[in-house]
């Protein structure tokens, strides 16, 4: 019997899981993955977590906790840095040891250090020496490292045609199946700014971009944007990039939309107690400020966010947001 | 001529407003943190900042009330978001509608050069490149002299016969510290101070709990956001010894790592392998070394929403199991009260004195 590796579906799942998957399956070892959030993921997660941790390092260890039992070992790696310049949020850089020190009876966990900084190869090599871990020939894990590769390649670019992950990674295992469309264009645009893991987990967002699509509005992401346009705003003016990833590209990515000024409002997804997101929000406040005629709005979500004051919310944003948009109609 | 100012961290101010003068600045101290600076801080700064990030809104809005212009403050490089607040605060205070300068001191190991342009910057009174070296050190030997005076006061006050002494004796070490202007005076002063707290009157025979703090920087350093928890402790009869000094922070930042800084490192290795940022991993490490060293428990400091911090607590309990050692952790944020605070650690304190007393096999204390 193949060997499982246990992947939990929270954090990092939204960026790399395609990569990870292909890499697992092409050494010939099985992938489990704790699948959707549920009410009952999260409960675990927030009895087992501190309870000053945000929201999805919380559904992370109720992901930890779901899957736990079922597999030989869990893929926690620790990822520090991915492009070699920004680094990820603390709680990723201490997310193997804080699994390890606070749950018990988990199985091994592999917590393969990612960092860019330390040498070009160094994330090539970090994939050969989990190869090996699994009794892997070096050319045989470079292969499907290479392959693994290719998948999030692919992955991306499903992701910018507008497909939210959840569909990506369906189209992906069963190609043939095209039934899925991607979201039609509608005449309100909004940016939906935020962490992947945020954004996309439906359960933890309240069903966000479902809402949103069903009150008629099409969804850009950071995940939408070419990275060449993204990498092609500096620094927006500030003096130091943001340190984390994932908030440097949401900063960039506000910065590149609303210059090019084409959507009709941004909405920025934070979680309750988000420490790189009290400097991000800040900032694209004060970005937002210089373009007045797009609309901003923050929204928080924690464990207790309720439906219907997400919808309430949404809607009343949407309706102002459209009622704007006649008037300049019938202004000019 | 420029008005600087600059974050205010315990008495560390004493010593900076020295430097900066001598360099030929006018320098505005900005006040205690109080209540309106914490009002001020709130009004203005990003809810989930953490705490120290709204004190310094507070102090520097204070501080250009008095006529500021120059903010001279430190960076960072992450991952901890402190690296980020000058920028941060610069937005913001240009948002209020002031127009502030401001001076980031980068860690001058990895840009020796933001240092030298930082300096030459301040350098108004075109002090010689040998005369702000010896001014440094000057400032250093002052910096020294405020530590070695607080180290003191914490292991005497839990011994004081007349509760209060210390503190008093103490306010009036730093004050001749102060004063003191030549390296001659400053070392004068020191040994006076350091005489006149080993002078207090101390009960030999009183019981003595040892407890370490560990924790993040400002929350450790800055009396007003942790509400005065060392004298508390004192007070409690309880000595304690504080993990992190501006003096030994500043050793292990600037130039090269010390040796104690790498044993705080190896330590903490088996529960913490990456650094954090902040503090998270010396927290580990160092509350570790005091168990080593048979500390009767540990209190951890943190601003609420601190990321290493968090990662740090949710390892720590594991630690204290591991090493038999109570840890108390507060998260602090504008709305900690005093008693609350108080209350908790008196029934820690009740804890680690029932924990000592079993040990020594004196049964259990009832009643």
């Amino acid at each position: 019997m193949a060997v499982k590796v246990g992947i939990p579906s929270a954090l990092l799942y939204y960026t790399y899981y395609p990569l990870w998957r292909a890499f697992f399956n092409e050494i010939g070892v099985q992938v489990i993955t704790s699948g959707r959030t549920t009410k009952n993921i999260l409960d675990k997660g927030v009895r087992e977590a501190l309870a000053d941790a945000c929201v999805p390092i919380k559904i992370f260890f109720g992901h930890v906790m779901e899957i736990k039992d079922k597999v030989d070992y869990l893929f926690i790696p620790r990822v520090v840095c991915l492009n070699g310049k920004t680094v990820y949020c603390p709680k990723f850089l201490g997310l193997p040891d804080m699994i390890r020190h606070s749950l018990s009876n988990i199985p091994p966990i592999i917590d393969v250090r990612m960092d860019t900084r330390q040498g070009r190869l160094s994330l090539i090599k970090t994939y050969l020496d989990l190869g090996a871990s699994f009794g892997v020939s070096r050319n045989s894990a470079l292969l499907a490292y290479c392959k693994a590769r290719l998948v999030l390649r692919r992955y991306n670019a499903l992701l910018r045609k507008g497909f939210t992950p959840a569909e990506a990674i369906s189209l992906l295992e069963n190609s043939k199946n095209s039934e899925i469309d991607p979201p039609s264009e509608t005449n309100l645009r909004f940016a939906v700014l935020g962490y992947p893991y945020a954004i996309y987990d439906s359960f933890i967002s309240v069903n966000l971009l479902g809402k949103l699509r069903k009150l008629g509005v099409s969804v850009l992401t950071a995940d939408t944007i070419n990275p060449f346009l993204l990498a092609m705003q500096n620094n927006c003016h500030l003096p130091k990039r943001l340190f984390w990833t994932f908030s440097d590209i949401a900063l960039k990515a506000a910065h590149f939309l609303f210059a090019q000024g084409r959507i009709d409002g941004v909405l920025h997804l934070t979680a309750f107690g988000c420490g790189p997101d009290s400097l991000l929000n800040k900032l694209i406040e004060l970005e937002s400020k210089k373009h007045r005629e797009i609309p901003f709005m923050t929204l928080m979500i924690d464990e207790q966010t309720g439906d219907a004051g997400m919808a309430t919310r949404l809607e009343a944003f949407v309706d102002m947001v459209k009622r704007r948009k006649e008037a300049h109609l019938c202004r000019s | 001529m420029p008005k600087l100012t600059f974050p205010r961290m315990g008495e560390s101010w004493r010593t900076f407003k020295m430097l900066l003068e001598d360099l030929g600045n006018e320098v505005i101290v900005p006040p205690r943190p109080s209540k309106r600076t914490l009002d001020l801080g709130v009004r203005y700064s990003p809810e989930f900042a953490c705490f120290p990030f709204k004190i310094l809104t507070g102090s520097y809005l204070e501080a250009i009330e008095m006529g500021a212009d120059t903010i001279v403050t430190s960076g960072g490089i992450g991952p901890c978001r402190a690296g980020e607040y000058a920028m941060l605060h610069h937005g913001i205070l240009a948002d209020l509608g002031h127009n502030i300068k401001m001076v980031v001191f980068e860690p001058p190991r990895l840009y020796p050069f933001n240092f030298i342009k930082n300096v030459y910057a301040l350098n108004h009174a075109h002090v010689s490149i040998k005369g702000i070296i010896a001014r440094i050190k000057r400032a250093w030997r002052k910096l020294q002299a405020l530590d070695n005076t607080e180290k003191l006061s914490h292991i005497v006050r839990p011994r004081e016969i007349y509760s209060g002494t210390t503190t008093r004796i103490y306010r009036k070490g730093l004050d001749w510290i102060d004063q003191a202007y030549t390296t001659d005076q400053i070392i004068c002063a020191e040994t006076a101070a350091l005489e006149a707290l080993r002078s207090v009157p101390q009960n030999p025979e009183a019981e003595i709990l040892k407890v370490g703090i560990v924790g993040e920087i400002y929350v450790l350093l800055e009396p007003a956001s942790n509400l005065e928890i060392e004298e508390n402790l004192g007070n409690l009869g309880i000595e304690v010894e504080r993990s992190m000094f501006l003096t030994g922070w500043t050793r292990d930042n600037t130039w090269t790592e010390t040796t104690e800084g790498m044993t705080v490192k190896a330590a903490a290795e088996p529960y913490l392998p990456e650094l954090v940022g902040g503090h998270g991993r010396d927290s580990i490490g160092n509350t570790i070394l005091c168990a080593k060293r048979d500390f009767d428990g540990m209190i951890q400091l943190a601003p609420f929403t601190c990321i290493p911090e968090i990662v740090a607590r949710t390892i720590l309990p594991k630690v204290s199991r591991d090493y038999d050692i109570p840890v108390l952790t507060f998260f602090l944020d504008e709305q900690t009260g005093k008693a609350g605070m108080t209350t908790r650690l008196e029934a820690f304190a009740d804890l680690m004195r029932r924990k000592k007393h079993y040990q020594q096999g004196r049964g259990l204390l009832i009643g």
